[in-house]
């Protein structure tokens, strides 16, 4: 009798990537659902612009490159790129932002560089640069929270750029709780007055703190199903916090709260969801301390000193770029061996 | 599915109150119901046995006996060569028919150099005469030789000479003898049913570790869920009365049964990279060492059988059997029943480390510990392997503090150097690292496949450098004969351009000596022209003439 042979461990693999991008994508929906309520449609339109062109040209570059099609458009990643980066997105932007974003992030940022496992970036993060950097206005369309067009509206401003009759587009659109901020502190206003104008909800950007919340809870979820390591999302929000912390105490009128730091823009999307992609990241469990705490401190820097509205896709390309360097300088002491390496 | 282990108190206010852990390790099933439901049973005497003459590290055995010899049950029919081997005893009576190639327990499928014996169905034993009863009245080194000669190697799967490891020890000084009663894997449970029946036997064992090894403390190592054989070992602890014999139970975590991760488990001693136990002062040995050494030492009876579990779901009765080494696995399969109908694959050793064997025509060695059949929807074939995603949920769980991710880039890349540079080679190959691989990445293959290509580089190296020695060497052999020759040619030269010399001087002296005897010999005889007498006035008168010309030549160019 003859028997097939395989190579061990010979017990069945319970995990799978595709049960792991599904997760990340069910986490995703509490703040997907509250970015909706506070934002309107428009983040919807977004994600599916985004996703749709996500996976098309993810199919469309697998055929060019060779590659199995179906197989690797399940493997969900493709769909995870294009809600992240679609998350990212202000509300009423024209249709072709999420669609270029999308296009850049998987053509470029990530099949260019060999697909799923080599992306030297975050592909999400990559294709928002690019929009950032290439439409700084259109980046800035952001509804008031709570305060939103109707679907008809949404989609005739999306697709046709042509707005509801009687309004005009900054009638229908507002900076960011942390734009504002930034703007008024640049204009010598203190916080504490700042507070009283309604861009500070209970503890974080109004609107924005719900949002938050609903990301950490998903995220929190994520760690529970060990789909993402504790590291990065305690080092992100630790070092955020400590720095906040320490401005704050410095100049409680012209910094802002670290808790309002934690609970406005993106910073749970940030911690949770898009730092901890796997193949960007650093590798190492000191390693991916360091590169946390690095987005944390860079988020900061940007949000307080530099020039755009948040800082989270610079500081995490920033610390990508880092991540072989520090991977190189943390492994971890071998089992028997008397140093780290 | 990673896990710290927590300490666990020990009922009996025991020094090894708080345990330590390792890092990673896995929880799994252990799937030990199914083979420990029925005592353990003799396998019987199949027809023919096949004794490899290596089942130990170390050198290969000399055959002592040949085609055509009957020999007796615990019979030497292979002696140990050199100081790191073991010899290999006949485990039943008969006739050895043949010492020839036959295939091997080994991944590759290889054959390997074995006596094969037709057995005579008597089961005959050679006379005891070595017994060593009374060991305590025995020196160290008596002991030593005579666990050597009974052929005993780790039966937990290394199978390094016992002997060997003994001796190397009592030259440390030894704090802690660990005999280590914890599975290696899951649905193995050899060890577990050999402490619930012969717990006598393995304690006799240990007390005479005890005597060659005089350690400070002594551990009998046992894991959470073997309720049985904890309290059999227990109680035979007991009835011993002695005091110096700890039962620790150790959490359930793969891979506890490792010889390093143990000691760390109850010391929190990690043992040096490139060293053994001993650098720590401990040793340590599998349950079925020391029951083979008491059955050396009190019965004089070599090592000619073993505890073999057969389990998985291609098997109709999972048991354990005890099996003379060089029981065909078919024998063993026959005695439990026979495969079940869905029986897919068949693996020797457990699910993590085990490896695939194309066919059960392959006997027991002294490291056998378990032959599983595996059902087909036991342990799917794996899926296709996605790209890795550097999740790093091997690096949480491997129990040797490794990358695996970065050591899969490297193996996969070919950068072997950087491989090692990663500690490439303090992989213990568990298989942690595979089975958490959301990508199902067959990365212990990887990690085997680099290993080989660097020792096969290596071995290259090796013979290259030999090559570049020997073709240096014969470089300067030829540049010294060359050398050599154009010295002696010149030597030659100069040797005939000194004769050729002195042959012209005298040639040049004989001339001189003849123009000077010319000349003297005209001074002598004066200048006097010849034929001058009775000269006509005419002659005279030419003579005068030509005398004048003579004496005044005319200018040159007249004519």
């Amino acid at each position: 009798m003859e028997f097939r042979t395989y190579s061990s461990p010979h017990l069945p693999v319970p995990g799978n990537v595709p049960v792991m991008m599904q997760r990340v994508l069910l986490a995703l929906l509490p703040g997907i659902a509250c970015a909706t309520w506070f934002f309107g449609w428009g983040i919807l339109i977004n994600i599916l612009l985004a996703s749709v062109t996500a996976l098309a040209a993810e199919a469309v570059m697998l055929r060019i490159r060779g590659r199995q099609v179906t197989l690797t458009l399940l493997d969900g990643s493709a769909l995870v790129t294009g809600v992240l980066l679609a998350l990212a997105l202000p509300p009423l932007t024209p249709w072709w932002l999420p669609v270029i974003g999308s296009l850049f992030g998987i053509v470029v940022a990530k099949q260019l560089y060999g697909g799923l496992g080599y992306n030297p970036f975050n592909p999400a993060m990559a294709g928002y640069v690019v929009l950032l950097i290439s439409f700084p206005l259109e980046l800035t369309l952001w509804a008031p929270a709570g305060d939103w067009p109707s679907l008809q509206d949404t989609l005739a401003l999306v697709f046709t750029n042509s707005l509801p009759v009687g309004t005009s587009l900054d009638a229908l659109t507002m900076a960011t709780p942390l734009d504002g901020i930034k703007t008024r502190l640049g204009l010598n206003e203190t916080v504490s007055e700042i507070r009283a104008t309604g861009l500070f909800g209970m503890i974080g950007g109004y609107g924005w703190e719900w949002i938050n919340l609903c990301y950490l809870l998903g995220g929190l979820a994520l760690l529970k199903l060990r789909v993402i390591q504790w590291h990065i999302p305690v080092s992100l929000l630790g070092s955020l916090l400590l720095v906040a912390l320490l401005f704050y105490l410095m100049n409680p009128d012209h910094y802002t709260p670290p808790d309002f730091q934690l609970f406005s823009g993106g910073t749970m999307l940030a911690a949770f969801f898009i730092a901890t992609d796997p193949v960007s990241a650093s590798t190492t469990p000191r390693g991916r301390l360091v590169f946390g705490a690095g987005i944390g401190v860079l988020i900061y820097v940007i949000r307080t000193w530099g020039g755009y509205p948040d800082g989270i896709a610079f500081a995490v390309l920033l610390m990508n770029m880092a991540a072989p360097v520090i991977d190189h300088y943390t492994q971890p002491r071998v089992f028997g061996h008397d140093k780290r390496q | 599915m990673t896990s710290h282990t927590t300490g666990k108190r020990d009922p009996g206010g025991s020094s090894f109150a708080r345990l330590h852990h390792f890092h990673g390790g896995l929880v799994l099933p252990a799937h030990s119901e199914m083979s420990t439901s029925l005592p353990v049973a003799a396998a019987g005497i199949p027809d023919e046995l096949v004794i490899p003459l290596q089942q130990h590290i170390g050198e290969t055995a000399m055959p002592l006996v040949s085609p055509g010899d009957t020999v007796l049950r615990g019979q030497m029919i292979a002696a140990p060569r050199g100081n790191v081997s073991s010899p290999v005893h006949a485990s039943s009576s008969g006739t050895v028919t043949a010492i020839e190639p036959r295939p091997f327990p080994h991944p590759s499928g290889m054959s390997a150099s074995s006596i094969v014996i037709a057995t005579d169905g008597r089961d005959t034993w050679q006379p005891a005469n070595t017994a060593l009863a009374n060991y305590r009245q025995a020196s160290p080194d008596e002991l030593l030789e005579h666990i050597r000669n009974a052929g005993i190697v780790g039966l937990g799967g290394a199978g390094f000479p016992t002997a060997v490891k003994l001796a190397n020890a009592t030259s440390h000084g030894i704090d802690l003898l660990l005999i280590n009663g914890v599975e290696c894997e899951p649905y193995i449970t050899c060890d577990n049913m050999l402490m619930r029946e012969r717990s006598g036997e393995i304690l006799q064992g240990t007390r005479i570790l005890q005597h060659i090894l005089r350690p400070k403390r002594c551990v009998i190592a046992i894991e959470d869920g073997m309720a049985d054989a904890e309290a059999a070992m227990r109680q035979a602890v007991a009835a011993a009365t002695t005091d110096d014999i700890e039962v620790v139970r150790v959490p359930e975590i793969y891979p506890s049964g490792g010889e390093r991760q143990l000691i760390r488990v109850l010391t929190g001693r990690e043992v040096p990279s490139s060293g053994f136990p001993s650098d720590v002062g401990i040793v340590c040995q599998n349950v079925g060492t020391a029951a083979a050494i008491a059955q050396a030492v009190i019965q004089g009876r070599p090592l000619v059988s073993r505890f073999v579990t057969v389990t998985g779901e291609g098997i109709r009765q999972a048991r354990n059997l005890e099996a003379l080494i060089g029981t065909p696995f078919s024998h063993l399969v026959a005695a439990c029943g026979g495969y079940t109908p869905d029986v897919d694959r068949l693996l020797m050793g457990g699910p993590m480390m085990g490896f695939a064997l194309r066919s059960d025509d392959i006997p027991v060695i002294k490291t056998s510990n378990c032959i599983l059949a595996v059902g087909r929807n036991e342990m799917p074939p794996p899926p296709p392997a996605l790209p890795c995603i550097r999740c790093s949920k091997c690096t949480e769980v491997c129990p040797a503090d490794l990358l695996p991710q970065q050591l899969y880039w490297f193996a996969r890349s070919g950068n072997l150097d950087a491989a090692q540079d990663y500690s490439l080679f303090d992989c213990i190959e568990c298989g942690c690292c595979a089975y958490v691989c959301p990508s199902h990445i067959p990365l212990v293959q990887y990690y085997r496949h680099a290993k080989t290509e660097i020792w096969a580089q290596e071995k290259q190296k090796k013979a290259a450098d030999i090559a570049r020695r020997r073709h240096e060497a014969r470089q300067q052999r030829l540049e010294r004969i060359r050398q050599e020759r154009s010295e002696r040619m010149a030597a030659r030269k100069q040797a005939v351009a000194g004769k050729t010399a002195q042959r012209d001087t005298a040639k040049q002296d004989a001339i001189k000596a003849a123009l000077e005897r010319v000349r003297q010999k005209k001074a002598q005889a004066g200048v006097t022209p010849k034929n001058v007498d009775n000269l006509t006035p005419e002659q005279q008168q030419q003579i005068e003439e030509a005398e004048r010309r003579r004496q005044h030549p005319p200018p040159p160019g007249e004519k």
